[in-house]
């Protein structure tokens, strides 16, 4: 007798398919890429498989006559409060497969969310608000260390710099779009990625993957990852962007390395990778020679020589318990911006348990960190890029009234591109051809698609944030950066409102 | 008496008035008096003040410290630390009248002092040092002794503010008996904080004083920025910051004025971008490194210290300022009324531009102390040299 399979009797999702206006045209069943929509040929008819619909929701939008509504499965477990289905499904499936549970996106547990707690100002009457359609409105930032002084001197009557400033990248808008490495997601993603990135004067990043030789003219556009599995590094790929990323860590995962399923190794990505067809290019949880902060130290020069000191140096790293003390070594050791990534930072692939419970909240990690290096007289020295759940542009305008200097997007970018947050990246089933390499599935996302909805989200919180800079009264971002009287708690505790350094609301 | 909430910022409209001799001549008391009393709409009678250049010659060699306190107490306790701290070459209370309208003024002194160093530190003993030492003395007053506010401390000049109208702050401190090279003054129109003694125009640090009408919507980054150097925001106004701005900028860092002023009211970038390059360079520079140091919110500020007087609109000119000039008198005001008030006839008046600043120094050595900061000096070397926090630290503990 086989062993049953317990996990497969209760399905997540439901499948209801009215029949009243199914043509039978059987676009759901070439749609799904999980087979959960199937044809029988003899009785002309359709049948799901509800074990397999992931709810990605890709039938029910495609549906020429919306004849499909997903839906949670009905079914119910008897209540009880500790014993959630989620539980007793997850303990189900290790007891079926014995293995690490996987998962994708970021945390999917609601823990306190800071941003929704943080309320911000406008003026009224005493100030006046500027309209930014009227009036110029500032979002160029500079990224990269900076000295505290100016030495200036006088030439003719006119004043000069005596020593022109180290290299450092230009923002005009502090939205970069964060790692996410060819192979998680498609080429046409990072094609969209690319090009949003250059016609919005921003920065998007190569991820662990290597480089696409298609993407080598936006080199002034890109930043390149250097990840402890160092796929597809060489030292064109380090000159190819203005900004060298090294990971050590992400918000998704943190304290093990990144995870590419041999199913999304493809030829053009084997290529690039420089990995094997098929095989996992599973990246080891430290740096193989990283075993200290002087090591650390020792791969910023190693790479800073590589590029001549021409490209600025990132590091990246999870926002963990010590987040604080870890970013000022790393200043110390040479970085010339460190990115921590939150807890509710996403991934391609992940194991359920580092997703959801490892790591904390981006909004006390960036706060801690800018007073942490403040404190030691260090914060010019590098630039913070907070990222990990930043879902709309008053996050945005939150992080840099917290201390960021400029953020990354990455999950907001990939719902723009129609990502409806199935968490079954790690399949490299995607069925709106993003976190796949499929070629027939990348095909139902042209690069040009991606680039224009990837475009217009920036552009539109862009607009917004100069509204909301506007409505507080001031008409350039660095009048924000660290403002904490811009923002108020609201439900907040004394020990979160020390934290995060702001007044509770009414103060 | 000044266990009102304070907030840490204020909302407010106000009315300005300054007055410079080129030549350092003396100019009597009435007529700062007559030019801000006739920007009278400009003020509700919470608050008003005055700064004067020049009026104590034969102590120009001591920092003249203006403390403020609320009873006897606080005032031992600012002499207690001051007989630790400095030498002490002259103290008297400041003489005042009593008005009517005024009830329960707070105590005013003055002490003339040069800070002192303790041996194993006389290192620091150079100029410069002498500065962020005063610097640091009174930060650690204002922030430590309870009721107790150093209102200025810079050589040969003081500061007289209150709550009142400028006629009644006048009368008060006697302003009429005071001749200065310069005047500056504030009609005050806070909007949503009370008023209080220590919240009056001019803010000062050293020899720089300011008098400011608008709001500062920056202050957030503003006082974190001034964090970072050493300098601790304590008066509850936003106003503050800008003296502490000038004092980081100018003195510490070396840039020249006009620059100075330019990373408080910046340049757009689309007016950066359109410049040839050195000059471009040089102000991308500014915005990049000074971010912390821009006023953004609208703003007329005078400023002045030993050798000038300068007058700075906001990057868009959201609040009025006029400027005019007759022989070697320079006035500066929120209206032209307040200057025709005591110069009818100017040669030359206009409306200084939006970030423009107006800048009017002295001639050569018509003062003493004189100084002049048109030129680009050389910013301390040292990273650490340019924090204040890089001097020893006090050892006080009175709260
Ligand atoms: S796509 Fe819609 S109409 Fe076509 S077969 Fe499927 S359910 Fe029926
Ligand atoms: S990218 Fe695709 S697979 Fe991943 S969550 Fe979004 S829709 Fe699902």
């Amino acid at each position: 007798m086989a062993t049953p399979q317990f996990a497969s009797f209760f399905p997540d999702f439901y499948i209801e398919r009215i029949w009243e206006k199914c043509i039978k045209c059987r676009r759901c069943v070439r749609e799904c890429s999980y087979e959960a929509h199937i044809w029988d040929p003899k009785k002309k008819t359709l049948y799901e498989d509800h074990t397999k619909c992931v709810g990605c929701h890709r039938c029910e939008a495609m549906c020429p006559t919306k004849a499909i509504i997903i839906r949670r499965h009905p079914a119910e477990f008897r209540e009880h409060a500790l014993w959630t289905p989620w539980f007793i499904k997850n303990v189900y499936k290790q007891a079926d497969q014995g293995g690490v549970l996987l998962t994708s996106t970021g945390c999917a547990l609601p823990f306190k969310n800071y941003f929704d707690h943080l309320v911000l100002d406008a003026c009224q009457v005493t100030n006046p608000p500027i309209d930014p359609l009227r009036e110029p409105m500032e979002l160029r930032t500079y990224i990269g260390p900076k000295p505290e002084a100016l030495e200036i001197e006088e030439v003719d009557g006119k004043f000069r710099l005596k020593k022109k400033l180290p290299p450092m990248i230009k923002l005009e808008v502090p939205i970069m779009f964060a790692a996410m490495s060819y192979g998680a997601i498609s080429l046409h993603v990072h094609q969209g990625l690319a090009k949003a990135a250059r016609d919005l004067g921003t920065l998007y990043n190569t991820g662990e993957g290597g480089l696409h030789a298609s993407l080598y003219e936006y080199g002034s556009n890109t930043i390149v990852q250097c990840a402890s599995g160092r796929f597809g590094l060489h030292v064109d790929y380090l000159n190819a962007g203005v900004a060298i990323e090294i990971k050590i860590g992400q918000g998704a995962k943190p304290g093990i390395g990144g995870h590419l399923p041999g199913e999304k190794v493809t030829e053009e990505i084997s290529k690039t990778r420089m990995i094997p067809v098929g095989s996992d290019a599973i990246s080891p949880a430290p740096h193989h020679d990283i075993y200290s902060i002087e090591d650390l130290r020792g791969l910023i020069f190693a790479l800073k020589e590589a590029t001549e000191y021409k490209k600025l140096v990132f590091v990246k790293i999870a926002a963990v318990h010590n987040v604080a003390a870890i970013a000022s070594g790393i200043v110390r050791a040479g970085a010339d911006a460190v990115v921590i990534d939150g807890l509710k930072g996403g991934t391609g692939a992940a194991p359920t348990m580092f997703r959801d419970y490892i790591g904390i909240p981006i909004e006390l990690a960036i706060s801690a960190v800018d007073k942490r290096l403040r404190e030691e007289g260090i914060r010019h020295r590098a630039s913070i890029i907070a990222s990990g759940g930043i879902r709309c542009s008053a996050d945005v305008v939150k992080a840099i009234a917290l201390g960021a200097d400029a953020v990354y997007i990455g999950t907001a970018a990939l719902i723009a591109v129609g990502c409806t947050m199935c968490q079954r990246c790690y399949t490299g089933k995607c069925p709106w051809g993003i976190a796949t390499n499929n070629p027939e599935l990348i095909k139902r996302l042209p690069p040009e698609v991606a680039y224009e909805k990837i475009y217009n989200l920036v552009k539109a919180w862009a607009h917004e944030i100069k509204e909301m800079l506007g409505a507080m009264g001031i008409n350039s971002i660095e009048s924000l950066k660290g403002n904490r009287d811009k923002l108020r708690a609201v439900g907040l505790t004394k020990e979160e409102m020390e934290i995060l350094e702001v007044k509770h609301a009414g103060e | 008496m000044w266990n009102i909430a304070l907030r840490a910022k204020e909302l407010s409209g106000c009315g300005i008035a300054g007055i410079i001799h080129r030549k350092g001549e003396l100019i009597p008391g009435e007529m700062i008096l007559k030019a801000i009393c006739c920007q009278y709409e400009r003020g509700n009678g919470l608050g008003a003040g005055f700064a004067a250049y020049g009026i104590y010659p034969e102590l120009h060699e001591y920092y003249a410290l203006h403390v403020m306190a609320q009873n006897k107490q606080a005032l031992e306790k600012v002499e207690e630390f001051l007989q630790k701290h400095t030498f002490l070459n002259f103290q008297e209370p400041i003489p005042t009248k009593k008005v009517k309208t005024i009830k329960d003024p707070p105590l005013f002194k003055r002490y003339f002092v040069r800070p002192k160093f303790d041996e194993e530190e006389a290192e620091f003993c150079d100029i410069t040092a002498e500065d962020d030492r005063m610097v640091q003395l009174v930060m650690e007053i204002n922030e430590k002794i309870d009721g107790a506010y150093v209102i200025s401390s810079g050589k040969n000049m003081g500061v007289f503010k209150g709550v009142g109208f400028p006629d009644e702050i006048a009368e008060f401190f006697r302003i009429d008996e005071y001749k200065a090279f310069i005047w500056t003054a504030h009609n005050r129109f806070p909007t949503n904080t009370p008023g209080w003694w220590g919240g009056a125009h001019p803010f000062t640090i050293l020899d720089w004083s300011i008098v400011h009408n608008g709001e500062i919507s920056s202050y957030g980054t503003n006082r974190r920025y001034l964090e970072l150097f050493g300098y601790k925001c304590t008066l509850l106004t936003d106003t503050e910051v800008v003296a502490y701005i000038l004092d980081l900028l100018i003195r510490k860092h070396g840039l020249p004025l006009e620059l100075a002023c330019k990373a408080m009211a910046p340049p757009f970038w689309m007016e950066i971008d359109e410049m040839p390059e050195e000059e471009r360079e040089l102000y991308t520079a500014i915005r990049i490194l000074y971010g912390g140091a821009v006023l953004n919110g609208p703003f007329a500020i005078l400023f002045a210290y030993n050798g000038g007087l300068v007058g700075l609109n906001d990057r868009v000119k959201l609040r009025p300022l006029v400027a005019a000039s007759k022989g070697d008198l320079y006035f500066m005001a929120s209206e032209e009324a307040a200057i025709r008030a005591i110069c009818p006839d100017p040669e030359r008046v206009w409306a200084p531009k939006a970030g423009e600043p107006v800048i009017v120094e002295m001639e050569e050595g018509v003062i003493p102390n004189q100084k002049s900061y048109l030129k680009p000096r050389p910013a301390e070397v040292k990273e650490d040299a340019l924090r204040i926090g890089y001097l020893p630290p006090l050892l006080f503990s009175s709260k």
